[in-house]
């Protein structure tokens, strides 16, 4: 079932056209709004999936962010285990993060070409760890701090981040305290 | 008339065991193998739900990504346990093994985190598997500075009962002819780490008051212990391990009462009172509520061993009051529920290092290191801020880099490998016995099973506080002096009972005027029970106390039996 299929068969539940359908299906929509509730859409979802990997691209070694579906697991963890004002902040953030792009870049996130991305969030990033350095502890960690915790833990949790950018091994089996490491090598994943 | 009471007799007869063990944790495990196999019926009466080693062991074998939290708690775990939540072993696995906190409340007159699993096996199934002896130093510490009551045992009291455990435990550990650290019956140490090494070494020739790091000795398993283990080096034991990898009653003490065939071990059986018999002077055994169907029923036994966790058996013994014994069962003492200790610890340092850019280590090891105790084990060592002392564990490694280091494709590549070597320690203090560190039963609160809840009332005071400050600064020294860089300090100050050795509310000690149970763990006032859970402790040392309470059972198992034997009980 496709979206105008979806909204017809709703509009047949209700015994006639919803206001606004035709708006809608016309392909002329609204400015988008991110992150508008805890239940994120599919295009907060995909978002959230471009942030990530251009957090955590992917390169010769391994695949990015994306690949791990790591704005799914934003979604979760802020969702699951995001205090009520921490999920306020995330939820936000989504449409700051969207708005100061407009405002450094004229576009929106998504309009963005991968190096007005990148350099945008080397930005972002500073800011953010410039707030972290100077906040107090009861203030609210900065938006983007949250998304690139989520990306970090999401990716290198994920099979791909633990096999693939990193080493795992489920059973070792023994325990050597020194070996050999040239550069290069990859980390542990746990 | 002649049936009823030929029908009562027959109930009373299925309910009657030689021995009774309450509680199925690290003790009561090893009092349900003990009497069992010395050829007692046993009854074991645990409060919680069943756990079957490996069986139950739900979820153990997922990788990180398996999991929806990739291991995290969620807010569904600090809402209904926001106490057990807290706990360094409580994750999206072992969270199971923990109480719910609503479902299991006490009253925390002072701050008192009270970490529990209410379960077969009890907190044996998350333990921190460290194993250390006592040594004189400690077991005469309470008559040197008058702290508490003199214990009634030596160490040669209770050497022999280490060396009948610790084989069976399995620990693994180094020999290192220490007098305040006495060596054990040891598997093979595991290995330190490169940097462990070096800072180990240094420790060594920088100190002249003989200081030493060395391997931590802990119930996982180098060797194979009959069919158990050996250890995978997986480090996921607090959810279980399907290897048998540690020691647990699960894995180990009860499928050993098990197969004697003479244990009888009943789930949701929570013990509300030890019945007494003014008669003979002695208890005839338990009522019990079935944790399930609510409905009580009585067990009897000639001896039984409460080994109920320190506060659940404080519990049982200040609601068993009767006429004969008005403020709790065995307690003409008043001593019950008073002397409660745990440990302080949560405080320590940290640094890295540029060395052995060239080495990494394989495997996860569920183990670290250990710094014994060096304060206050000889005149040359004596402090004058405070008595006793304390010990460190920690561990070193490499992590990866931090968060704070950039965006995109090179940022990436540097997550990927290895950062700086760093070594961490963290201080486990002596908390004395105070008269006034008290658990009482609650006047007006009770659970969902009519049972009053627990008033816990403890807390640090000056001498624990003063010695903090020389664990902090102490750890930050040794650190330096042993070459890292960038070296921190951190004190998170935790309440009393999350470092989970909480005991002392029973104590042994020579006088029943001031102690509960005798230098066999036998009440002094109720010969045929024996408590030998953490609440039959004089003092509290800084070594983790398990394997001690282990060597107490198996030694006043072997007492209560001679004693039976002897018709003396």
């Amino acid at each position: 079932m496709n979206r105008r299929e979806a909204l017809s068969s709703v509009a047949l539940l209700l015994g006639g056209t919803i206001v606004g359908t035709e708006f809608f299906l016309s392909g002329c929509k609204p400015e988008r709004k991110y992150g508008e509730s805890l239940n994120l859409s599919p295009d907060d979802i995909s978002f959230l999936d471009e942030v990530g990997e251009t957090i955590l691209p992917t390169t010769a070694s391994s695949p990015g962010a994306k690949a791990t579906k790591i704005g799914e697991f934003m979604k979760t963890i802020v969702n699951d285990c995001y205090e009520d004002k921490d999920q306020k902040t995330f939820l936000e953030g989504m449409q700051k993060l969207n708005d100061a792009c407009k405002t450094k870049n004229g576009k929106m996130f998504l309009d963005c070409d991968d190096k007005q991305r990148h350099d945008f969030l080397v930005d972002l990033d500073k800011e953010q760890k410039e707030y972290m350095n100077k906040k107090k502890p009861e203030d609210p960690s900065h938006y983007f701090r949250m998304m690139k915790e989520l990306t970090l833990w999401g990716y290198f949790t994920s099979e791909i981040g633990a096999t693939k950018a990193l080493r795992y091994i489920a059973v070792p089996g023994k325990y050597e305290g020194c070996v050999p490491y040239k550069k290069g090598d990859k980390a542990w994943a746990t | 008339m002649g049936d009823t009471l030929n029908i009562n007799n027959k109930a009373q007869q299925q309910n009657t065991y030689d021995a009774i063990v309450v509680g199925s944790g690290i003790s009561g495990g090893w009092a349900a193998k003990e009497l069992c196999e010395k050829g007692l019926k046993t009854l074991v009466l645990e409060r919680g739900r069943n756990v079957v080693h490996i069986k139950d062991y739900t979820g153990t074998n997922k990788d990180p990504w398996e999991l929806p939290h990739r291991g995290s708690n969620d807010n569904k775990d600090r809402e209904e346990s926001p106490i057990q939540s807290k706990c360094y072993a409580y994750n999206e696995v072992s969270g199971k093994f923990f109480v719910n906190d609503k479902e299991h409340p006490y009253n925390q007159v002072k701050p008192f985190d009270w970490i529990r699993g209410y379960h077969v096996g009890g907190r044996s199934l998350m333990w921190g598997r460290q194993c250390y002896r006592w040594s004189d130093i400690d077991f005469e510490a309470n008559a040197k500075d008058g702290f508490g009551v003199d214990w009634p045992i030596r160490y040669k009291d209770i050497a022999p009962w280490y060396d009948y455990v610790e084989p069976f435990v399995g620990i693994s550990g180094s020999i290192e002819n220490l007098p305040q650290l006495p060596d054990g019956r040891f598997l093979p140490p595991m290995e330190m780490n490169c940097i462990e090494k070096q800072v180990s070494e240094r420790i060594k020739s920088n100190f002249s008051d003989g200081r030493r790091m060395i391997i931590g000795r802990t119930a996982n398993h180098t060797a194979k212990v009959g069919d158990r283990g050996p250890c995978q080096y997986r480090n996921k034991c607090q959810d279980g391990c399907p290897f048998g990898g540690y020691f647990s009653s699960n894995a180990a003490t009860l499928p050993a009462a098990a197969r004697t065939g003479n244990m009888t071990l009943r789930p949701f059986s929570i013990v509300q009172e030890v019945i007494y018999d003014k008669g003979t002077k002695k208890a005839k055994g338990v009522r019990i509520i079935d944790a399930e169907t609510m409905k009580t029923e009585e067990y009897y036994a000639k001896i039984i061993f409460l080994n109920a966790s320190t506060l659940g058996t404080t519990h049982i013994l200040l609601n068993s009051a009767s006429d004969a014994f008005p403020n709790g069962l065995g307690n003409s003492s008043g001593q019950v529920g008073h002397n409660l200790m745990d440990h302080h610890y949560d405080v320590g340092a940290y640094g890295e290092s540029d060395d052995f850019a060239d080495q990494y280590y394989y495997g996860r090891r569920p183990n670290g290191i250990y710094i014994p105790r060096f304060r206050n084990i000889s005149e040359a060592t004596k402090q004058k801020e405070y008595v006793r002392g304390f010990g460190y564990q920690g561990d070193g490694g490499r992590g990866r880099r931090s968060i704070n280091e950039g965006i995109g494709a090179e940022y990436k590549e540097s997550l990927t490998e290895p950062g700086k070597w760093s070594l961490g320690i963290g201080s486990w203090g002596e908390h004395l016995p105070y008269y006034e560190n008290v658990a009482r039963l609650s006047k007006d609160k009770k659970d969902k099973w009519g049972l009053p809840l627990l008033d816990i009332d403890c807390e640090y005071k000056a001498n624990e506080l003063a010695m903090r400050k020389d664990m902090m600064n102490s750890a930050a020294e040794m650190l330096e002096k042993a070459g890292l860089k960038n070296v921190g300090t951190y004190d998170a100050m935790p309440p009393p009972g999350f470092c989970i050795h909480e005991m002392g509310t029973a104590r042994m000690g020579r006088d029943p005027k001031t102690s509960v149970l005798n230098a066999n763990n036998q009440m002094h006032d109720v010969k045929n029970i024996f408590i030998t859970d953490g609440s039959c402790m004089a003092s509290s040392a800084c070594q983790n106390p398990s394997v001690t309470y282990m060597a107490l059972t198996a030694r006043a198992c072997h007492f209560a039996v001679n004693e039976l034997k002897k018709r003396n009980i």
